[in-house]
């Protein structure tokens, strides 16, 4: 009775986790509007000011509960505003949280909208138009290895530095890409073409790309982050079956 | 067919065992092990699993030598790991069902031979009557044994410095010696942007130094705030430190620089093995993390060409830390 206790104790203790709800911000909601100005007043102008300003700590009253903080949007760029808001990183429901990929709720006109609307705050850099095909592979993962895998890991899985979490790189397109290298969102530093090369940017895109959808020949990736859930798999399954094996084939000493 | 094909195919068959033998009659002795039933049917269970698993190995080389098959690794795993399942389970039925098995108790033998064990204990004794001074030489064994064990071990010391530790502070960084970048050609001051951060070497010297290369970093002047001394360590905001970790010397290569500082940590230099991070506008400071040191700094000028160059040696010395570490200046 104690032993099949133990088992479904067990067990439930460890569907409990899985079944909690998904990590990211909580979800928000978009206003509708016909031209970038009244887009960006409806949606932006409570933590970013009426005029891109931007407003410090500690904030102004917005809509609802909300007190609006945020950096100036001057100068910043169409390639700014065009990764955050296709990333999902805004708008975010509260600026003191990590912006982090959700779900797009602008429709693509919407988007580019705002992106003229914000980019003419001053002067910064434009949309990039990448070629990752003109890029090498092999020279990426060398350039990818050294700048970005200390932060994203090797394989683009995400991982952490102190004070925030970094994201994988599934789900980004090759504009994305490029336009967080040169801008450097939230925390990422910002690589200028002196650091990073235009054609060295096309092959860390190029490998990106790879690494998203990588050739898995051991069949069972396990995550691709590397030896420790491989050797929970050699612990937890491998040695377990062996175990169970001996006990089936095997036969216990008796002694008088 | 004729009588005497009928009798080779009789003695091919006998010859492969397609049938069970039947047993001789035993020798002119008795029995030594039990009888054992006879168990035909899993002598054919263990010819089915070993001719699988014969299947299963040759199943292997055909994977193997064609190279068009998809997912050509995991069938190869599949075949061999087959092919070993198939023999191990044939060795298990015949470990079950067809080795013959006894088991058998006995008792420890009686002692025997009491008396010649007294005499060899008195044999001993009186062996031992020539030795006056037992507890002197038994000492003075153990002195030799320990002045011949340290003798033997002492060569360990030259595996690497324990008495002279100079080679731990010298670095290749003196007044003068300029900066070059990863390509080797000397680093401007104007290459260095905010919210990036470079690699610098000294020029003509070797990279593989411990204190040879550095992480560089821009802040603006008003968030720098090096400890006394260091003025005019940072010319126009850029700050030099050692890119050598003080906790396990792991190359630092993660760099937190925030977009709305208001809200969102400061800058750092953080390392990616132990996440120690290391505050660049406090002169190295340790943030968060396993070193016990701040990360050492190098002073900076920019000559008349724009071209950064060191004025002088780091704060402290560089890489992990030692005994006696806090006493020794990088020379």
């Amino acid at each position: 009775m104690s032993r099949y206790a133990l088992i479904v104790s067990v067990l439930a203790l460890a569907t409990v986790p899985a079944a909690s709800a998904a990590s990211g911000p909580p979800p928000v909601g978009i206003v509708e509007a016909s031209s970038g100005a009244g887009l960006y007043a409806a949606n932006c102008s409570s933590c970013h000011g009426p005029g891109g300003e931007g407003i410090l700590p500690p904030g102004r009253p917005g809509v609802g509960d909300l007190v609006g903080e945020g950096p100036s949007l001057r100068n910043v760029g169409a390639a700014t505003v065009d990764f955050y808001l296709r990333s999902g990183y805004m708008p975010l429901a509260n600026p003191h949280i990590q912006p982090w990929q959700s779900r797009v709720l602008l429709t693509n006109r919407e988007i580019k909208k705002l992106v003229a609307y914000v980019s003419s705050f001053g002067h910064g850099p434009p949309i990039p138009h990448p070629d990752p095909a003109s890029g090498s592979l092999p020279a990426g993962y060398a350039l990818f290895t050294e700048n970005c895998a200390g932060c994203h890991q090797v394989a683009a899985e995400g991982g952490y530095v102190t004070g925030a979490r970094v994201p994988p790189l599934d789900g980004l397109t090759d504009v994305e890409v490029a336009e967080a290298v040169r801008t450097g969102p939230y925390v990422m530093p910002k690589f200028t073409p002196q650091a990073i090369s235009n054609a060295q940017l096309n092959s860390i895109i190029r490998y990106v790309d790879y690494v998203q959808h990588p050739q898995d020949p051991g069949g069972w990736s396990i995550g691709r982050i590397g030896p420790v859930p491989e050797g929970l798999v050699a612990w937890l399954i491998g040695a377990a079956l062996l175990v169970a094996f001996c006990r089936v084939v095997g036969r216990r000493a008796r002694y008088e | 067919m004729s009588r005497r094909r009928i009798g080779l195919l009789a003695r091919l068959a006998k010859a492969l065992e397609l049938e069970p033998a039947s047993i001789d009659e035993p020798a002119e002795r008795g029995r030594i092990l039990p009888e054992a039933p006879k168990e035909p049917g899993a002598e054919l269970v263990v010819i089915v699993l070993l001719l699988l698993a014969s299947c299963c190995a040759a199943g292997f080389i055909a994977v193997f030598a064609d190279s068009r098959i998809p997912h050509a690794t995991q069938f190869l795993g599949l075949s061999l790991g087959l092919a070993f399942g198939f023999l191990a389970a044939a060795l298990v039925v015949i470990a079950r069902c067809l080795v013959v098995t006894e088991e058998l108790t006995h008792d420890y033998p009686p002692e025997e031979h009491q008396e010649a064990e007294r005499e060899l204990e008195q044999l001993f004794d009186e062996s031992r009557e020539r030795f006056t001074r037992r507890r002197l030489l038994v000492a003075t064994s153990a002195l030799t044994g320990t002045a011949m064990g340290a003798a033997l071990l002492a060569p360990v010391v030259s595996f690497g410095p324990v008495f002279d530790l100079s080679a731990f502070v010298e670095t290749p960084w003196f007044r003068g010696r300029r900066l070059v970048g990863d390509d080797g050609a000397p680093l401007k001051a104007s290459a260095i942007q905010e919210a990036d951060f470079y690699t610098a070497y000294p020029e003509g010297a070797d990279r593989e130094q411990l204190a040879a290369p550095l992480v560089l970093v821009r802040l603006p002047g008003s968030a720098i705030h090096l400890p006394s001394g260091r003025s005019g360590w940072a010319p126009g905001g850029i700050l030099a430190y050692s890119k050598i970790c003080t906790h396990a010397a792991c190359a630092i290569s993660l760099y937190r620089t925030p977009t709305f500082p208001a809200v969102e940590p400061g800058p750092a230099l953080v390392c990616p093995c132990h996440y120690s991070t290391f505050d660049p506008a406090t002169g190295g400071t340790v943030l968060f993390g396993p070193a016990g040191r701040p990360l050492p700094q190098l002073p900076l000028e920019v000559d008349s060409d724009g071209v950064l160059r060191a004025t002088g040696n780091f704060s402290g010395p560089v890489g992990p830390s030692w005994w006696g570490i806090r006493s020794r200046k990088p020379t």
